[in-house]
């Protein structure tokens, strides 16, 4: 049980630093890189509650697509990150009165709340009721009650990529593309031209 | 003992770390849709804490679908970012009023 505990501490200061790094660093890039150790230290916690499949699932979509989708962009944006910056002392003790109090607003809450809700009949953590595997006991969820809600998310993935692509498609004007109606629609009287030409001048254009 | 409250916590200081980065960083797009980011994975600590120690599944399928819909937010947030940039050659949100119609 000690190495539980140790694990758990080391995850989760693991996950708060490199969070609070992801919002403090002075360059975007190292904030994306903050924000894949984060993620990694998060899913190490899913494992730590029996959660496997949710914590590669946030290794798989959130450090191999979504990080690196930031990566990207912000490696793609020639932008002075240095101006961006402005604001950021003269919020810095507004941003933290708040946030100090939103925090011990929550941490109060749930120290007075959730040691003696529901949740308190189990003393430990169980994230595959049943005796399956993880995986299995989600399937077994995911495929009968929740199906609608299954095929709606698919809906919400497909609506999101087609958006994406038409805000950032653009036609480079100049670019010569094969246009297949107008080939089809090429007779010899459109596509020939007969000029009669007088001797030893010529044609110009 | 490790125990619910525990992972509450962390959840709760992670989500006020997200909330403080939006506030800090009022006009790097690119930071604050990182702190959104933040903001959903706390919220996906505590859906799974509590489905484990309810030992009921259904709070790990709703944290799967707040994965699939922060996924959805930030390829069409960062294709929003990148046309913005196109059009105008700098990300500062102070005058992004220029987008409505």
């Amino acid at each position: 049980m000690p190495l539980q505990a140790i694990a758990f501490y080391l995850l989760a200061f693991v996950t708060l630093a490199s969070g609070l790094l992801v919002v403090s660093a002075k360059n975007p890039v190292h904030s994306v890189l903050f924000l894949i150790t984060a993620f990694f230290s998060a899913a190490g916690l899913f494992v730590l509650l029996g959660a496997e499949f949710l914590a590669m699932l946030l290794v798989v979509v959130y450090v191999g697509a979504v990080a690196v989708l930031f990566l990207f962009v912000v490696m793609m944006l020639d932008v002075d990150f240095a101006e961006l910056r402005q604001g950021f002392t003269q919020y810095l003790p507004y941003g933290g009165a708040v946030g100090v109090v939103i925090a011990v607003e929550m941490v109060m809450v749930i120290a007075a709340v959730a040691s003696n809700g529901a949740a308190a009949k189990h003393a430990l953590p169980n994230a595959s009721p049943g005796g399956a595997s993880n995986t299995e006991a989600l399937g077994r969820v995911l495929y009968t009650d929740y199906v609608f809600f299954f095929q709606l998310a698919g809906l919400v993935l497909l609506v999101a990529m087609i958006g994406a692509i038409v805000l950032t498609l653009r036609h480079k004007p100049g670019v010569k593309r094969q246009d297949i109606g107008k080939q089809v629609a090429r007779t010899p009287k459109t596509g020939m031209q007969l000029v009669q030409i007088k001797p030893g001048e010529g044609i110009s254009e | 003992m490790i125990g619910l409250p525990h992972y509450l916590v962390v959840a709760a200081i992670l989500f006020t770390i997200g909330v403080f980065g939006i506030f800090v960083n009022r006009k790097n797009i690119i930071v604050i849709l990182m702190s959104i980011e933040l903001i959903l994975l706390a919220v996906n600590i505590n859906l799974v804490a509590f489905s484990a120690f309810l030992h009921d599944v259904a709070g790990q399928i709703f944290a799967m679908f707040v994965l699939t819909v922060a996924a959805a937010e930030a390829a069409v947030g960062l294709a929003i970012l990148v046309t913005f940039f196109r059009n105008r050659g700098d990300i500062a949100v102070d005058d992004a009023s220029m987008m409505k119609g």
